[in-house]
């Protein structure tokens, strides 16, 4: 087994400017758009391995390899490397911070250009969509037309399915995992319940609680960590299994075999969560949280099925071909459940597109899409492998015939 | 490709959406759609067969047939195919009314326990037959519903389907030769159908 990808950095690139503003779905205009990214492997001269990773909820451009001095790898990187499903020896991989982030991308925390203050709760509402035209907006700079697939879990695989609909032809493949067309009302209720909690944070000052929010105050206001602690709580919750949560902690007392007895943290559970949010809070911006749970909570790709159907009849007529689709679930996720993820196969096919659909089993719940599960891991291997033009592309790239040759062709 | 996917192929036609239940490692499929304009998608349980049609660019769903046919809209493929499975699933007769329900038209291909080998070997010894078309033991064969071409011709007509088509297929898969029309229960090894209404 290799190393991953070793050492890297993460890069910021301006993609929309005064003369090239960014116009959202909702009409809104952004006048400056920076995006955090990272790239690993090489692009094959004819473009034709580029792999775009889409992050969910609370990830960032980082998704593999080290940062320097760092202990701990990027979010996924035990699926990106030489080696691994997404095959770093063969293939160009992308990793961007969305839209509205807080990794280095434009989003709530960014200076306003006409007010010279963070944009707080005054940045624009955003859709699935609008986090998609950025990432085109990036690729564009570093010259990718065509992606051999964009793979991405949770949130990350509702921006491939945004993708592979709104620009039909430009995804050879897309990987959706543990995602959602469309939320349920239980899954609203929780994304409520967070946001609710960060915005009743006395601290949370409207959206207004950065430094340079208030630069006239002797000293930076407090941050609303509080209600975004809890709402991180409140989501980890819904992340992971009953099963998985019995196994990690059961009914165990921390630090201690006999109960106290009080309101204080007690249980085994009660200080994971407590440490979550915590650290959560270090990494993490409020505002960010409010605005992609509600990018989420409005994602409803199928409810135009003319749209669907124009799409993916556009795809099969583009010169690359219809995009093929691989949409994957976990047995065990109930945030996005397996229901959810056979409705995106099901609409899908019924307007005329390649889909190959998978219930994995695993123990993690919604989180299981970060974890490396052989037969998922397999899986993905599989289905890239075999747009990029099967087992015979990856022997040649072995041999050293250079990565992704003919890939765009076989796509 | 085997011989009888072959035989199974020219009976499914071109230009159509077809499901294939129990699809295996994908090579029918991938013969209808690369060569023959079709479009479709395969039911695999096993995970090898999986793996296997997702090298092969065929789109799968991982799963029991028959809880895929269960959750498939009415009218939603032009034809299901069922491919030597039909004996190995819990209910032969609601996997055919469910076929019936997705599909207009049906292949459906499947051994024939009446072939006189089997006949011959079970007589002979006392035991339940093994060959090369039934190479299990009667505890380990997933096999369970397991019928002679003259039981599922009756079923067929009991249910009220129509037989468009029949091709008798020999040892290897291939069409039996013309002679086993003579008596196709005692001399074919495997049938295919085309079941229409």
């Amino acid at each position: 087994m290799s190393d991953g990808v070793g050492q890297v950095e993460t890069k910021t690139l301006l993609v929309h400017d005064e003369e090239r503003p960014l116009v959202l779905e909702s009409g809104a205009r952004l006048t400056h758009v920076e995006v955090a990214y990272e790239t690993y492997g090489t692009l094959a001269p004819d473009g034709g391995n580029a792999v775009f990773v889409c992050h969910a909820l609370s990830g960032d451009a980082h998704a593999a390899g080290y940062h320097e001095g760092a202990r701990r790898p990027g979010w996924w990187d035990n699926i990106i490397g030489p080696g691994r499903p997404l095959d770093t020896d063969r293939l160009f991989v992308v990793c961007a911070n969305v839209l509205g982030g807080c990794k280095g991308t434009t989003g709530p925390g960014s200076i306003d250009p006409s007010t010279g203050r963070p944009y707080g709760l005054r940045f624009p509402q955003l859709a699935v969509r609008d986090l998609v035209a950025v990432h085109r907006a990036l690729l564009r700079e570093l010259g990718v037309r065509r992606l051999l697939a964009a793979v991405g879990g949770s949130l990350g695989g509702m921006q491939v399915l945004q993708w592979s609909l709104d620009h039909p032809g430009e995804l050879a493949g897309a990987v959706i995992v543990a995602a959602s067309g469309r939320l349920s009302a239980q899954n609203i209720a929780f994304s409520a319940v967070a946001r609710e909690a960060i915005m009743r944070d006395p601290d949370f000052a409207g959206g207004d609680y950065y430094a340079a929010s208030v630069p006239e105050a002797a000293e930076a206001p407090a941050r609303p960590d509080r209600g975004l602690a809890l709402a991180r709580m409140i989501g980890h919750i819904t992340y992971l299994s009953e099963e998985s949560m019995r196994q990690k902690f059961g009914r165990r007392i921390q630090d201690a075999v006999e109960p106290r007895y009080g309101f204080d943290v007690d249980f085994e559970v009660e200080s994971y969560l407590a440490h979550q949010g915590q650290s959560f809070v270090e990494r993490f911006d409020a505002n960010t949280y409010l605005y992609m749970t509600r990018v989420m909570d409005y994602f409803d790709p199928f409810a135009d099925a003319a749209y669907v159907q124009r799409s993916v009849a556009e795809a099969a007529a583009s010169p690359g071909g219809a995009t093929r689709y691989l949409v994957l679930s976990f047995d065990s996720d109930w945030r996005f459940s397996t229901e959810h993820a056979r409705e995106i196969a099901d609409e899908l096919r019924g307007a005329g597109a390649p889909v190959t659909f998978r219930e994995l089993s695993a123990p993690h719940g919604h989180d299981s899409f970060l974890f490396p599960i052989p037969e998922y891991h397999r899986t993905v291997a599989g289905f890239l492998d075999q747009l990029a033009g099967g087992a015979g592309a990856r022997r040649a790239a072995a041999a050293g015939a250079g990565a992704g040759t003919g890939a765009a062709d076989a796509a | 490709m085997r011989p009888d996917l072959d035989v199974v192929a020219a009976l499914v036609g071109r230009d159509l959406r077809v499901l294939d239940l129990g699809c295996g490692d994908g090579a029918l499929l991938e013969e209808l759609i690369e060569r023959r304009g079709c479009s479709g998608v395969g039911v695999e349980r096993s995970d090898e067969g999986f793996h296997a049609c997702v090298a092969r660019g065929v789109p799968v769903t991982h799963g029991d047939l028959q809880e895929e046919l269960s959750r498939t809209a009415t009218g939603a493929f032009d034809c299901a195919i069922l491919s030597l499975t039909l004996q190995a699933t819990r209910e032969p007769l609601e996997v055919l009314s469910e076929m019936r329900r997705v599909a207009p038209r049906r292949v459906v291909s499947l051994p024939n326990f009446g072939h006189w080998r089997l006949r011959l070997d079970l007589a002979r010894t006392g035991r339940m037959p093994v060959s090369e078309a039934l190479p299990y033991q009667w505890h380990d064969t997933p096999n369970i519903h397991l019928c002679t071409l003259r039981d599922f011709e009756a079923t067929v007509a009991e249910i009220g389907m129509r037989i468009a088509r029949r091709v008798l297929l020999d040892a290897s898969g291939g069409r039996a030769p013309s002679a086993t029309r003579v008596a196709p229960n005692l001399l074919a090894v495997r049938a295919v159908y085309v079941l229409e209404d």
